[in-house]
């Protein structure tokens, strides 16, 4: 499975860079490795039904990385696969011809196998890998289209939405871990942590789930999301990324979902999203717009379902997050076909497309009496399920239950007015208007056949219900060994079917009564709205902050470094004043005593030079002194680094100084002479007592001898300074070299940008505001 | 900036240029044992680079197009990083050493240290720094001077020759 993990991101980096101008051959590549993922998850699951794989991470802190393809997973993962091929398949004809298609289908391919690491991954820290993973992949392909500033932003939202949700997740998840001592699904499950920390654990987890699947009030971002080319939006919407919290949820629930807390707080944001989701969906004119909303409702459905962690409602969950999959990525595409097709999607404008599509109108006819419930579609076996399940979990969960009873009816009305609204809208004739022309007829091939695969699969999956049922009973004990039930294409009449009738029957008079155009929010505050105001809140903010704490002139950061370096020294020199004074010799010989007057002299000539140009070599100078010390006190690899530097930063001071005026300039209305000469003496003196005291107040032994009795036996080198840089202390290492070439990437572009000011004739920032040195 | 060519420099360069590189990799490679590294040697390295530069100003764009510093850059951070890495993929953890005797004829017994290649990283990574600021500081300043270069202009000699001396 880590195998299969690494396929996606191999395949996907040779889509990104060489295929990327070949779109057809990376789509065929890119679905290649979505059917092996699909075919090898079904092989792997029948051979060994408990396949598990396991990595040591970080031993010492107990991070695995942990995957086990149970039957859930294995459902997950067919799910995206699938419909990642039919997307895929989709995408080749709608807009190939794009210049972003290869980024398109390299990022596509990272996303799919993102969510399948996630579905598969059996430790809550691995499973927060994948989700950081599918949110940045997310932001990458809902921002496809760079160009346009609407994209940009809506994708930034997402990214600034669901990247909180994960800090949440991440406190959470870490909160998991010091509370019940174990991150991993399996071993949460059997210990059955309780307490406070637990629950506030969970409850930060829940707060990333409602995130990531749009949960009321979080919600916003996924109709922003719309901006994205459709194909994206099928994917996002029905297999991946809102998926991404209802399983988390699912994960979850069995754990804590007895908790009367959880239960309630994902029984009123379920209902509140299922519920507002509906509402807004019924003032679209934006046929994509309404089935984003659409999304929103429905994952609301889910959230209860998978939450309230009822044995019957977990397996109607996971049916009905089949169900939903399937006739949502339908949709999408045959909103997608429409509008390729009209080059509208708006539901007041299209008019006669019926007629002339007549084979599209069926298929989304299909799929939509799907997600309103109608027999004989999947949709229908499935909500029926849930309702099965929620008058069932009365005596389980109490209150809680008939509360989430009364929101999935209410949301059920709107989500059937919603999908009549949508057929009506798309395919029907409306008086008054013009039948609209076809600009680019769709091929059958190309972009009907793919959505038709999906329709395909809401009909015979409820036509043969039961069958399908059947196969769900593996995912949902995977979640809850209690987990139980069936579906039934007929389920006889009884409470839950007659509700059914009574909420497609009101739902399809909803639909007549409310107008087709749009109408104002009735809740007043939106989620949208906080969202903006702490966005621009913080902007400000931080512009405020950047402003006061850089000015812009050297003088005054000096100034700021200096004044804390003596507030630090200070205090160390004054707890133990006069420590090691005593020790001080000031000379060990007479070549010392020779070395140390020299770099006097030099530190001496420094001060007083008025030449920039010789202060700099004398700066050298006082480098090399440093640099003879160190032969002396025997460390040769220092004194060599030390000269190769010297030299170096003498070559690159040279390079600078061409730049700046050839004296300095003593006169500073920010920082007078005198002041300059205060903070200049007593940072001197303060280094200088600090090293003096430094040698003699060691409390714990060197860590030095140890060093140099492991480096050869360890580490295989006699040069014990080299040792500790790339051995014994290589992260340290590594984390300075990286430092190091961030700061030469820095130095490079501000150098250039400063070049491409002064050619177009800005004045430095420092000439024009500081007034630091200024000659010309 | 037009200065003179110096015919010390040029052929000092000529001469050093090979020989300070070969001097650099024997540093980085003996550093295990003796005083040197990747630290050292790229720092070595770069003062090749740094003479060359001095010698030749303008005609060392073309080095530059060869040697792109970022890309060098780059490299020896993605070397000290898989380095740093792969012990992982073997099951051991992070930035383990491990120590490969071999014997090959003629040379005799040889024995690889993995950091050695961690070393090799940092001694590139480091040429990459100075080359990068030497194209940032130098070069790319020579040729904004050469924009700016006004032919006909009666100083524009001498302005140069004083900058040049003053280097």
């Amino acid at each position: 499975m880590t195998i299969l993990l690494l396929a996606h991101l191999v395949v996907a980096a040779i889509i990104l860079t060489a295929l990327s101008r070949h779109p057809r051959m990376a789509a065929a590549l890119g679905i290649a490795v979505l059917l092996a993922s699909a075919v090898t998850t079904l092989i792997l699951s029948t051979h060994t039904p408990q396949h598990t794989e396991t990595w040591d991470w970080i031993g010492g802190l107990g991070l695995r990385f942990d995957l086990a393809l149970d039957g859930f997973a294995t459902m997950m993962v067919l799910i995206i696969s699938l419909l990642g091929v039919v997307v895929l398949w989709y995408s080749i004809e709608y807009f190939s011809d794009h210049k972003a298609y290869g980024r398109f289908v390299g990022v596509f391919v990272i996303f799919a196998g993102a969510m399948t690491g996630l579905v598969m991954s059996a430790d809550l820290f691995t499973m927060f890998i994948f989700w950081e993973l599918t949110s940045v992949c997310s932001f990458l392909l809902i921002g496809l289209n760079d160009e346009s500033a609407a994209a940009r932003s809506s994708a930034l939202r997402a990214l600034l939405v669901t990247g909180a949700g994960g800090l949440c997740l991440l406190a959470g998840v870490t909160l998991f871990q010091v509370g019940a001592g174990t991150s991993s699904f399996s071993e949460l499950a059997t210990s059955a942590p309780g307490g406070t920390l637990i629950t506030v654990a969970s409850l930060l987890a829940l707060t990333g789930a409602f995130t990531k699947s749009a949960q009321f009030p979080f919600h916003f971002w996924l109709p922003g999301a719309m901006s994205a080319p459709t194909p994206v939006s099928a994917y996002l919407h029905s297999a991946t990324m809102v998926k991404a919290g209802i399983v988390l949820i699912a994960r979850l629930a069995p754990i804590v979902g007895h908790d009367e807390l959880w239960r309630w707080i994902v029984v009123l944001a379920g209902g509140t999203t299922m519920i507002f989701g509906g509402v807004r969906a019924m003032r679209q004119t934006d046929a994509k717009l309404l089935l984003a909303h659409s999304t929103v409702s429905q994952l609301g459905f889910l959230t209860i379902l998978m939450g309230l962690g009822v044995p019957g409602a977990t397996y109607a969950g996971v049916a009905h997050l089949l169900a939903h999959a399937v006739f949502k990525a339908g949709l999408f595409l045959s909103v997608g076909i429409v509008d390729h097709a009209m080059g509208s999607r708006d539901i007041r404008k299209l008019s006669g497309v019926g007629r002339s599509m007549p084979l599209v109108a069926w298929l989304t006819g299909l799929s939509a009496a799907s997600m309103a419930g109608l027999i004989p579609l999947f949709g229908f076996a499935t909500k029926e399920k849930g309702l099965v399940a929620l008058l069932d979990a009365d005596e389980k969960a109490g209150g809680v239950a008939q509360v989430a009873l009364l929101f999935v009816v209410v949301g059920s009305v709107l989500s059937v007015a919603y999908s009549v609204r949508l057929i009506r809208g798309m395919f029907g004739t409306k008086p008054g208007l013009d039948d609209t022309p076809i600009d680019h007829a769709p091929t059958w091939f190309g972009l009907v056949l793919p959505m038709g695969l999906t329709v395909v699969g809401s009909v015979i999956a409820g036509v043969f219900a039961a069958t399908v049922g059947g196969w769900l009973d593996a995912p949902a004990k995977a979640l809850d060994p209690m987990a139980y039930g069936k579906l039934a294409l007929w389920p006889g009449i009884n409470t839950a079917f007659i509700i059914s009738v009574g909420v497609i029957v009101f739902g399809a008079l909803l639909a007549s009564v409310i107008p087709v155009r749009p109408w104002r929010n009735p809740v007043r505050i939106s989620g949208e709205a906080i969202f903006q105001f702490l966005f621009d809140g913080l902007m400000t903010t931080s512009k405020y902050i950047t402003r006061f704490a850089q000015s812009g002139s050297l003088l005054v950061y000096n100034a700021v470094i200096f004044l804390v370096v003596i507030a630090v020294l200070s205090t160390a020199v004054f707890n133990d004043f006069g420590a090691g004074f005593s020790d001080v010799v000031f000379a060990d010989s007479f070549n010392q005593a020779v070395v140390v007057l020299l770099a006097c002299a030099f530190t001496i000539g420094i001060v007083f030079t008025q030449q920039r140009f010789v202060a700099a070599l004398l700066m050298g100078g006082l480098g090399f002194a440093c640099a003879l010390i160190f032969v002396m006190f025997g460390a040769p690899d220092l004194a060599l680094t030390q000269i190769l530097v010297e030299t170096l930063i003498i070559v690159v001071f040279l390079l600078v100084l061409r730049q700046l005026p050839r004296v300095f300039e003593h006169r500073n209305k920010f920082a007078p002479r005198s002041a300059r000469m205060v903070i200049a003496s007593v940072v001197g003196m303060a280094m200088a007592m600090f090293a003096m005291m430094v040698s003699s107040s060691r409390t714990a032994p060197t860590v030095g001898d140890q060093y140099t009795e492991l480096a050869l036996p360890e580490a295989g080198g006699n040069n014990v300074v080299n040792v500790i840089l790339v051995d014994f202390r290589a992260t340290d290492t590594l984390g300075e070299i990286t430092v190091l070439a961030v700061a030469a990437i820095g130095v490079a572009n501000l150098v250039r940008m400063a070049n491409r000011r002064r050619r177009a004739g800005v004045p430095h920032p420092s000439e024009a505001v500081i007034g630091d040195e200024v000659q010309r | 900036m037009k200065t003179r060519r110096s015919l010390i420099l040029d052929e000092a360069d000529r001469w050093l240029f090979t020989v300070v590189l070969l001097v650099s990799l024997y540093l980085t490679f003996r550093g295990h044992n003796a005083p040197g590294g990747g630290f050292i040697g790229g720092l070595v390295a770069s003062a090749a680079f740094v003479l060359r530069y001095l010698a030749q100003r303008h005609s060392v764009d073309r080095i530059y197009d060869i040697f792109r510093p970022h890309i060098i850059l780059g490299i020896g951070l993605l070397i000290s990083t898989v380095t740093a890495i792969a012990p992982v993929l073997v099951g051991d953890s992070m930035l383990e050493s491990h120590i490969w005797k071999t014997n090959i004829p003629v040379f005799g017994d040889i024995k690889i240290v993995s950091s050695t290649f961690f070393d090799i990283g940092v001694y590139l990574l480091v040429i990459g720094v100075v080359l990068s600021i030497l194209v940032a500081l130098g070069v790319n300043q020579d040729a904004d001077d050469i924009d700016n270069f006004d032919i006909n202009s009666p100083d524009a000699n001498s302005s140069g020759n004083e900058t040049g001396n003053m280097a």
